[in-house]
């Protein structure tokens, strides 16, 4: 049992909070909790802004994935912007570029269990896991 | 969508019962500081039972409004933080130091009566 599940584009304010209700609706249907539930719609919150931040356009998907016993849930958030210049420095607690609070990234990857960001001159692409206990 | 301000006493009271997007959260912000102005009040307090979410915009949102807000004079508590909220919000690295919480209404209310005679 595994696939994609969901897919939302992001190009407008609105859209962050139409991802965030998704994404929560797909993780309480795969039996998270209400604390997770939280975790992976404020994750996806922090995703989505950043795409509606800095790109023209980007879209969040969802998929669940199987791994020996373990099940979870996956969200890729891609865009076609300029790209993550310095990584190394996005995932600094406190920087930012656009005078939010700078939670984003970092915060992202202690709310989940497993992150990763891809980013070159074409785009930007970052997975996050959160598995079911 | 406007939330709703009341007015009791020296006291506002919010109570916010809708999904905060950036638009409500922002309007939000300039609505209090208006109804601050216009009604004289002392001390505000914003009752979060019902928000599910609090990312990292939304809380600095309200984290500026409460600064906003003292910097006018009035002094704003925060209430009913939930369990799940509360510990997004350290994952996120959102401590909000200098803002005053309490874990509901009642006690909020109750604080900021201590708050205002200590001066």
């Amino acid at each position: 049992m595994k696939g994609s599940l969901s897919k939302v584009p992001i190009s407008k304010e609105w859209d962050i909070v139409g991802a965030r209700q998704t994404g929560r609706n797909i993780a309480k249907e795969l039996g998270f909790g209400s604390v997770n539930q939280a975790r992976i719609a404020t994750t996806i919150s922090e995703l989505a802004r950043n795409i509606y931040l800095y790109t023209e356009y980007g879209e969040i998907s969802f998929e669940e994935v199987c791994e020996k016993t373990k099940v979870g849930l996956k969200i890729i958030a891609t865009d076609s912007g300029p790209g993550i210049k310095d990584i190394s420095r996005v995932m600094e607690d406190g920087y930012s570029t656009s005078g939010g609070l700078g939670a984003g990234l970092p915060g992202v990857k202690r709310l989940m269990d497993e992150f990763d960001v891809e980013s070159n001159g074409d785009g930007t692409k970052i997975t996050v896991i959160m598995w079911l206990r | 969508m406007r939330i709703p301000i009341l007015k009791l006493q020296n006291y506002l009271l919010v109570s916010i019962q809708v999904e905060l997007d950036d638009q409500t959260a922002i309007e939000f912000q300039e609505d209090l500081l208006n109804k601050i102005h216009e009604t004289g009040a002392t001390g505000v307090v914003v009752d979060l039972t019902s928000v599910e979410i609090i990312e990292s915009f939304i809380a600095k949102v309200l984290g500026d409004v409460v600064s906003m807000a003292e910097l006018m004079g009035a002094k704003v508590v925060l209430t009913g933080i939930q369990p799940a909220v509360s510990m997004t919000l350290i994952d996120l690295g959102i401590h909000l130091k200098n803002v005053k919480t309490a874990l509901d209404l009642e006690q909020g209310l109750i604080k900021l009566k201590q708050e205002l005679e200590e001066k």
